[in-house]
């Protein structure tokens, strides 16, 4: 499988992202600059954290209207997966892929630490590795993660069963807890817990992995010899 | 040449904790008489005059000024001599 992890100016956890993708997971994964993408050649999009245009105008607001956005959507449309993370969760939101917006978080400080995430959906190409309720812990480290839709979104996300993981103790004021959704299809998250940054043991917490290892099985599942 | 003020406002539905801190700090301030208060942004932005301004800054607006989930605009038109 080969993935597409953006680069945007302001970006800093493409590497990390890479890291995961290529070394971890064992995939082929490039690190594309997104003036330079041409992302027909790839199974899976990555969208990484960081500050995209320094958070200019509103979190991922430059960057949902930039020159490669044209080809993510297709990307989406083709059913890729697509898997934006911190900031690459924001700027799907500004993309309108996924349904919502980012306010600062509740008490206005930046906050880095790991948080324990209850897996509302084991359902998607990226959580089939993980149990329905299980409990998995990931780093946060973010200033606008304050998920925010209104009521009628929040019933259309339950009743879609988008919703992909919550925070076991909200730290930032999210809508219903909410950590990380999907699109009505399903081949799109977005989450502000970062995954890429636990997935090996020796560095002390490896539950983000499972999401890589869901896609990778979902793309073998899609793509085996007969189908 | 025209100058065209954007002001950009979290809707009413939406907690403004920045707004909140603010208010509490004016009141500490002993300014009794202080209530809610809202952050916003204020863009200064010229623009060449034609015919369909309007509709293109309402476009703006909608595409990239303003996240209509979370916020509401409003604008005006200065001419400039």
């Amino acid at each position: 499988m080969k993935f597409a992890v953006i680069v945007f100016p302001g970006s800093n956890c493409d590497e990390d992202m890479y890291h995961a993708a290529s070394e971890v997971l064992g995939e082929e994964a490039d690190m594309v600059w997104f003036e330079e993408a041409d992302l027909k050649k790839y199974d899976g999009v990555l969208l990484p954290g960081g500050f995209s245009y320094g958070d200019y105008l509103r979190s991922g607001a430059i960057a949902s209207v930039s020159g490669v956005i044209e080809q993510v959507k297709e990307a989406i449309k083709d059913g890729k997966p697509v898997l934006g993370v911190c900031n690459g969760f924001q700027v799907l939101l500004e993309m309108g892929e996924l349904p919502g917006a980012m306010l600062r978080n509740k008490n206005l400080t930046f906050m880095c630490h790991e948080e324990e995430l209850i897996v509302k959906n084991n359902g998607t190409m990226f959580t089939a590795f993980y149990d329905e309720k299980e409990t998995i812990s990931l780093p946060i480290a973010h200033g606008e993660g304050n998920y925010y839709c209104d009521n009628q979104t929040l019933e259309e996300l339950k009743r879609n069963n988008q919703i992909a993981f919550t925070y076991k103790n909200n730290p930032n004021g999210s809508t219903a807890d909410i950590a990380g959704i999907t699109n009505k299809e399903g081949n799109v998250l977005g989450m502000m817990p970062h995954p890429e940054r636990a997935v090996e043991k020796l560095l002390g917490n490896d539950d983000g992995l499972r999401i890589f290892e869901s896609i990778l099985k979902h793309w073998r599942e899609t793509h085996a010899v007969g189908n | 040449m025209c100058k065209v003020n954007i002001y950009i406002t979290l809707k009413e539905a939406v907690l403004d904790p920045q707004g909140k801190a603010i208010s509490d700090s004016l009141k500490d301030l002993k300014y009794e008489g202080v209530g809610d208060v809202r952050v916003g942004k204020y863009l200064q932005m010229e623009m060449e005059q034609t015919d369909n301004m309007e509709e293109q800054i309402e476009e703006m607006c909608k595409r990239l000024l303003a996240n209509p989930v979370i916020e509401d605009y409003t604008y005006t038109i200065e001419e400039v001599v």
